[in-house]
């Protein structure tokens, strides 16, 4: 399956062992006296290892159904379907919020899980109230999702948080891990209540607003797990088959989504080694600092001098560790959603080219079977129009998409330097102002070598 | 062991004695690879200065002679060692110039090669002919206090130049000291290629070397050593001890910092690549993608610097050492001293016993005596007439080494008071310069990430 082995081509695309550009002599000397995280960075930096590759990326189920057979308020015309895909957002419109909170732990003999309250403020009719309060658990999530993906196999569907991380984690439930998938899945859920279509989808409002015990049977309905695992088989095959027949435009986005999955994937992995680096950059100032107070302690005439520099040291470790929540909070989510969002656009393309092959197929058999031929012809006037309006709600999904993405990407990044620069200025005023006292106690140590 | 003497044989002119002003400004012309980032040093007594591009100015009271003093080159030689051996050894081209005070020309009067051996050898001298002095301490044997950039290889460039660097330094911190300049075998290691090994080794110093200076584990019951020199002692102990750790943890918070800024690279690279596929955000992720490179790459700089800040305070970690050996020459002075005093307190003692004929403390004399019968009193007179030989050369050592001592602590203190004042105002220049160096990181940060800003927001 594409989505999981993404981490292949990261590492065949090599990145030089030394960093960009050129690669200093000493990078493959001997270690003597460095600490072992240094072999570390030799090997692995820019090496970027695969062993982040972090689960389940989309739900098992790509299975065709008939897009709107759980939305008995949505048209079937493909015409009808057409106008309903909106071009472009409303925020001003904006008349559905959701939050995510109050994550909270449930033990039971079998297991252990998490909810999540769900609130919803909204004022549109079809609801029946204008506030909800629900928890759900992130399987209700993954059953959303899946509902979702069936009834729009070619919209864009926002990613949800993985199930688990395997490495690094000693326990599943950690506080930061609950955090960072709290606000993730906050996320998903506003990012559908953004979409034009996805946010009048009846699953949608019915995860959002009906009790535990309303969405447990309303799950039942619907095909069960066995018939979905059924077509997984047919479903690989079909779609072998769309990639051939698939439109140049198509061809393009494909391309697209490959390159930029590899190159989201490098940057998430080296926004991640970047926040790890920094991190023990900070825990080692916070040795280094107190080492200049000891110090002080046997130098009479230097001690203002060791002290304040002691007091500088300090101020830019909490600089860094500013700048690593800067980071962790603009940047890192924002990169990572969009690596699951490509692994997700795989799926997308696979989905619309088995709806294409499914055509394809049925066109094939009329010229080779003679029998049948009206009720063939009848169906493959369904599959065309099925085919047309899949591939429209994906050109018009895609645009939007890419048009979000550009405006994430640039407003993650630009956070990103903006925190760098905010760090930098603060370091720089500490250490002007260290430089100031000293010169301003002993003038005649002004030497020529003041900062130019 | 005795202490030497100023001998004038080993003097030498110009000495340091007039203080001078500012350098004229065309002293300082670079002679060869010079040290980075000006290094103002006054050792000394702080009558000289020394130019920050390793120029020494000194004068004698012969006529304004300046003499300037570099270490330029360092080159990679084969030859054979004492074990005719073939080795790889690094040879360092030693500079001497003298200028005119009144044109401010200056002559190249010498210039030789030397390895590092030899300036051990030098080194050794000065120790065991001045112990009341604090030696400046030689550059680092074997890189210690690496970080997985550098190498700990002898050999590399980086090495042998911040090698050469404190090799230069060394000498100046020599030919600076009021009394170390004047030595002849430091003329002759300026001046006299061949030979000088063997003119070394022809004063014997080795010889009159103190084995015991070096037996640091050692511990001598000194009763009454002069306290200044025990606190001394600590001072050096915690000198040592809270250097090396800055140095340590100096160095791994420079891998850290360097892995931040490299990892950063990486984003150049991709994000050129990922320009390719966009036809908007392109111009601004490849823009802002060579922005990275260049913060990147802006750590090596950085580092380099940081590195020679690290060599300032080295060298006073090795400073500790030579600390410690005044402190020690002092406490065996004291102890000989002291050992003398005792020995010579029990002679007479026993002098007045054999005198008086009273035994007042056990003696395997008074029990053989007592058993085997008394001895003649021709015999007692010998023996009274051969202690109060003794008793009187006794007592001429006993006042020579006292006085040697009152001399060893006044002159041992004089050159302490001066050591004290040099490191004071090295150290704080060492650690203001260590603020310039981050606030030009600083700068340097704020410059490439405003840049990088600017292209993310045209993305």
């Amino acid at each position: 399956m594409e989505g999981e082995r993404l981490a292949s081509p990261a590492r065949s695309s090599g990145l030089p062992a030394g960093g960009a550009g050129g690669e200093s002599p000493g990078v493959d000397a001997p270690l003597l006296g460095s600490s072992g995280s240094s072999t570390l960075l030799q090997a692995e930096v820019l090496d970027l290892d695969e062993d982040e590759d972090d689960l389940e990326v989309f739900s098992k189920d790509a299975s065709l159904m008939d897009m709107n057979s759980f939305s008995p308020m949505m048209p079937t015309s493909p015409l009808s379907m057409i106008n309903q895909i909106k071009f472009e957002d409303e925020p001003d419109l904006k008349d559905l919020f959701i939050t995510v909170d109050e994550p909270e732990s449930h033990v039971t003999t079998i297991e252990t899980f998490i909810t999540y309250r769900i609130i919803t403020k909204t004022s549109r009719g079809e609801f029946d109230s204008s506030e909800f309060e629900v928890r759900r658990r992130y399987q209700d999530f993954l059953w959303l999702k899946g509902k979702l993906e069936e009834a729009h196999p070619t919209l864009i569907i926002p990613p949800l948080p993985e199930k688990f991380i395997v490495k690094g984690m000693v326990e599943r439930f950690n506080d930061d891990f609950i955090e960072t998938r709290r606000k993730a899945l906050h996320k998903f859920l506003n990012r559908i209540a953004d979409h034009p279509t996805l946010t009048f989808n009846e699953d949608f409002k019915v995860f959002l607003t009906a009790q535990a015990w309303e969405l447990s049977s309303h799950k039942k309905q619907g095909p069960g797990l066995l018939s979905r695992m059924g077509q997984t088989v047919r479903a690989v095959a079909l779609s072998m088959r769309g990639v051939k027949s698939r439109p140049e435009e198509f061809m393009e986005m494909n391309n697209f989504i490959e390159v930029f999955s590899q190159k989201i994937n490098l940057i998430d992995k080296i926004s991640q080694r970047i926040y790890k680096e920094e991190r023990e950059y900070s825990d080692e100032m916070k040795e280094y600092g107190p080492i200049h107070i000891l110090w002080s302690a046997s130098e009479e005439d230097l001690v203002d001098t060791l002290k304040g520099i002691a007091s500088c040291i300090d101020k830019c470790s909490k600089a860094t560790e500013k700048r690593m929540c800067g980071l962790s909070e603009a940047l890192l989510p924002v990169v990572h959603e969009y690596v699951l969002y490509s692994e997700m656009l795989m799926g997308v393309m696979k989905r619309r080219d088995q709806i294409q092959a499914e055509l394809d197929s049925k066109v094939e058999a009329l010229t080779y079977k003679k029998a049948d031929t009206d009720l063939l012809t009848e169906e493959i006037g369904k599959l065309e129009d099925k085919v047309e309006c899949a591939n429209n709600a994906l050109k018009a999904d895609w645009e939007r998409w890419r048009h979000n993405m550009q405006n994430d990407i640039k407003s993650a990044f630009t956070d990103m330097a903006e925190e760098n620069i905010q760090y930098y200025e603060q370091c720089l005023a500490t250490w002007e102002s260290f430089l100031a006292s000293q010169t301003d106690l002993h003038l005649e140590e002004t030497s020529e070598d003041k900062p130019e | 062991m005795e202490q030497a003497p100023p001998d004038l044989e080993r003097q030498w002119q110009p000495a340091p004695l007039e203080p001078l002003g500012h350098a004229d400004a065309g002293l300082q012309a670079a002679v060869g690879e010079e040290a980075e980032g000006s290094r103002d040093e006054v050792p000394g007594d702080g009558t000289e200065h020394a130019l920050g591009l390793g120029v020494l100015m000194t004068e004698n009271n012969f006529g304004l002679k300046k003499i300037e003093i570099s270490v330029s080159e360092a080159e990679k030689r084969t030859g054979r060692n004492a074990m005719n051996m073939q080795e790889t050894y690094t040879a360092y081209l030693i500079e001497t110039r003298s200028v005119e005070h009144t044109d401010g020309q200056s002559v190249l009067t010498d210039s030789l090669w030397r390895r590092y051996s030899e300036f051990e050898l030098l080194r050794n001298y000065l120790l065991v002919y001045y112990p009341h002095i604090v030696v400046p301490p030689l550059p680092e044997k074997r890189a210690e206090f690496v970080w997985h950039k550098l190498s700990a290889d002898n050999m590399d460039p980086d090495f042998v130049e911040r090698r050469r660097i404190g090799l230069e330094n060394f000498l100046l911190r020599v030919a600076s000291h009021p009394i170390l300049c004047r030595d002849k075998i430091f003329y002759l290691f300026l001046t006299q290629e061949g030979n000088w090994k063997e003119t070394v080794n022809e004063t014997g110093f080795q010889l009159k070397a103190d084995s015991r200076l070096k037996a640091l584990n050692a511990t001598f019951r000194v009763k009454n050593p002069d306290k200044r020199f025990t606190e001394l002692k600590h001072y050096s102990d915690e000198l040592q001890s809270v250097i090396s750790h800055l140095l340590r943890v100096r160095a791994r918070v420079a891998d850290r910092l360097y892995g931040v800024y490299k990892v950063h690279g990486n984003y150049g690279r991709v994000f050129s690549e990922w320009s390719a596929i966009e036809k908007e955000m392109g111009d601004g992720l490849q823009s802002a993608g060579h922005h990275m490179d260049v913060y990147a790459s802006s750590i090596d700089d950085i580092l380099e610097d940081e590195e020679h800040y690290a060599d300032q305070l080295k060298e006073y970690l090795f400073y500790a050492e030579a600390l410690r050996a005044v402190c020690r020459k002092h406490e065996l002075m004291q102890y000989d001293l002291e050992m003398a005093a005792q020995d010579l307190a029990s002679k007479k003692q026993q002098c007045e016993e054999l005198a008086t004929g009273t035994v007042r403390t056990f003696s395997l004399k008074g029990m053989t005596t007592k058993l085997f019968g008394q001895e003649t009193p021709e015999q007692r007179e010998a023996r009274i007439k051969v202690l109060e030989e003794q008793i009187n050369e006794g007592e001429q050592q006993l006042k020579s080494k006292n006085l040697e001592g009152r001399e060893f602590v006044k002159n041992a203190w004089a050159d302490i008071e001066r050591f004290k004042e040099q490191k004071n105002h090295d150290l704080k220049e060492a650690l203001i310069s260590y603020a310039v160096m981050q606030i030009s990181m600083c700068k340097k940060g704020i410059q490439v990430w405003t840049n990088a800003k600017e292209c993310f927001s045209k993305m």
